[in-house]
């Protein structure tokens, strides 16, 4: 029950504590940004190290603004964005869909057991050339690198969610007369929305990591693309500065899961 | 007296890859109606597969069950099953609790889900109806599932164990408001359990079972003065009733 209350002097000192603790630790964090990259800087410009192999952030940021400007960047960065949510969403969509499947038949799951287990051992990358071979030098390779990557980590995380649902709230719904059915839509799917969320998130690292790599083996565009050209020719201020972009864009998404998170918190407690 | 739920010669064999286990060997009692039994036994004696085998959740190796006569697992919907743990969906609300079983029944009535409500307001949980289960204490959590049990308006209740997750001060008090509840809904139970006194204090009837394979060993009918489990609790003759049952299981 949330009750209005006015807070004692005891729950105001710790507020406060609590307010200045986490303010100090934002600027920390800033601080130390800062620090590290003027340290960088300084060292590039002083000669101290060579920025021809390390680059240095104000050329990274003059290389940004050039490739903005001159280069068409926005069309790279698009290319690698739309590769790494289709890819996404596929693995998380499909994933989940096979996972409640695995779920549903005891038979099937025992099965494909061995299967998955190989296939989540394989090293993706070794099946790039058949899916070149398949797929084309384009972005549907880039794309199905994306989704076979994330696909089994997909699978086994909702899977492992799905069966440990408590065995009692099963035999509590059966005893209320439930199918399968019923105990798949009030029980294991609900139930397992926190596995869901966590889910997705190891799935966005996952469909990045596909895209990239997918990129480096093949493409003609895209970040990924744009790092591997960068060190060929050795451009390390292209590379860093795709580096960076490439972060940002990580971390958005990443965000963004973690909003729809707290969403479906906020939503569950209103 | 009628005659609710009657076992003839039930046996269970529960079979795994290692071993075959025979939990229940040629049981048969029967439990009139508007009554509250206790089942007790050692612990592992095949008490919890007894409750599965009336709830119809498992079907016995041989022998039969009825209730009301009807001995098809299949058509036995007018019970309501209550485990050890309530087992409330930490993401549904209280309401939203008690309102489970009659979405799996495809029960949309106006006046089912009044009921509900009506049954909250009975025994105060009203104001919590929107609160969230991690928000009540053990004993309301443990009276939630008492109310989402009723809803359905089952005749027979089973009850595995109900209190044993609640502290020893809440379990005497619940007790004795899980004890009322079912009275004044006049509902006939079955309450499984390894407590004596609570069987005692709440029980017009009490089938003592053997250790695995589970068989009747005795049956007591304590009539002990007063009307609720703490008023028996206090009668001098609760004393001499423990003593008799805690004799019958220790030899
Ligand atoms: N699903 C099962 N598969 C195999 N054996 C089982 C199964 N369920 C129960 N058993 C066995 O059957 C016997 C009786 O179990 P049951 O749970 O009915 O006993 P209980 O009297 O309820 O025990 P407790 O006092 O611990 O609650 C036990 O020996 C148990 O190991
Ligand atoms: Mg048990």
């Amino acid at each position: 029950m949330k009750k209005l209350t006015a807070y004692s002097k005891e729950r105001i000192k710790y507020l406060n504590k609590r307010k200045r603790d986490k303010f100090s630790i934002i600027f920390l964090r800033i601080f130390l940004l800062i620090a590290l990259l003027g340290i960088w800087e300084l060292f590039a410009e002083n000669g101290i190290i060579d920025p021809f192999i390390t680059s240095s952030p104000s050329r990274i940021v003059k290389t940004l603004k050039n490739l903005f400007i001159n280069d068409n960047f926005t069309y790279h960065i698009g290319i690698t964005l739309y590769e790494t949510v289709v890819g996404f969403i596929f693995a998380v969509g499909v994933g989940y869909t096979v996972a409640l499947l695995l779920w549903w038949s005891d038979k099937i799951r025992k099965v494909l057991e061995p299967y998955i287990v190989v296939l989540n051992s394989l090293p993706k990358i070794a099946l790039g050339p058949i899916i070149i071979i398949w797929f084309g030098s384009g972005e549907k390779s880039i794309i199905f690198m994306a989704f076979i990557i994330g696909i089994i980590v997909a699978i086994m995380t909702m899977l492992n969610g799905f069966l440990a649902i408590d065995k009692n709230k099963i035999l509590l719904l059966r005893s209320f007369g439930a199918n399968k059915f019923q105990i798949l839509l009030k029980l294991v799917i609900p139930g397992s929305i926190p596995t869901l969320i966590s889910m997705l998130k190891i799935s966005v690292g996952m469909a990045w990591i596909g895209s990239i790599m997918g990129e480096y083996l093949v493409s003609r565009a895209g970040l990924g693309y744009l790092i591997v050209y960068g060190g060929q020719v050795f451009k390390l201020d292209l590379v860093m500065a795709s580096t960076v972009v490439l972060c940002v864009l990580a971390t958005l998404m990443y965000v963004l899961i973690a909003t729809l998170e707290k969403v479906i918190i906020k939503y569950k407690n209103e | 007296m009628e005659k609710l739920l009657e076992l003839k010669d039930v046996s269970l064999t529960y079979q795994t890859p290692k071993d075959e286990i025979t939990a229940i060997k040629n049981l048969s009692f029967y439990c009139n109606k508007g009554d509250f039994m206790s089942i007790i036994g050692p612990s592992g004696c095949g008490k919890t597969t007894v409750l599965s085998l009336i709830a119809g959740l498992i079907s016995p190796t041989f022998g039969e069950i009825s209730i009301s006569g009807e001995k098809n697992p299949l058509k036995r919907e007018n019970l309501g099953y209550m485990l050890q743990k309530d087992e409330l969906f930490a993401w549904r609300n209280i309401e939203r609790n008690i309102f489970l079983p009659l979405e799996i029944k495809g029960i949309k009535s106006k006046s089912a889900k009044e009921n509900a409500i009506s049954l909250l307001k009975k025994y105060g949980l009203y104001d919590f109806r929107k609160n969230y289960p991690d928000e009540l204490s053990g004993g309301m959590r443990q009276r939630v599932a008492l109310i989402r049990t009723l809803v359905s308006n089952p005749e027979l209740l089973l009850l595995d164990e109900p209190f044993s997750a609640l502290d020893s001060q809440t379990r005497l008090s619940v007790c004795d408001d899980v004890y009322k509840i079912i009275k004044s809904e006049q509902k006939t139970a079955i309450l499984v359990t390894h407590d004596i006194s609570e069987a005692i204090s709440m029980s017009d009837i009490i089938i003592v079972l053997t250790a695995r394979p589970a068989k009747v060993k005795s049956i007591f009918i304590p009539n002990i003065e007063g009307d609720s489990p703490i008023r028996k609790r206090e009668s001098p003759d609760f004393s001499i009733w423990f003593e008799k049952i805690w004799r019958e299981l220790h030899v």
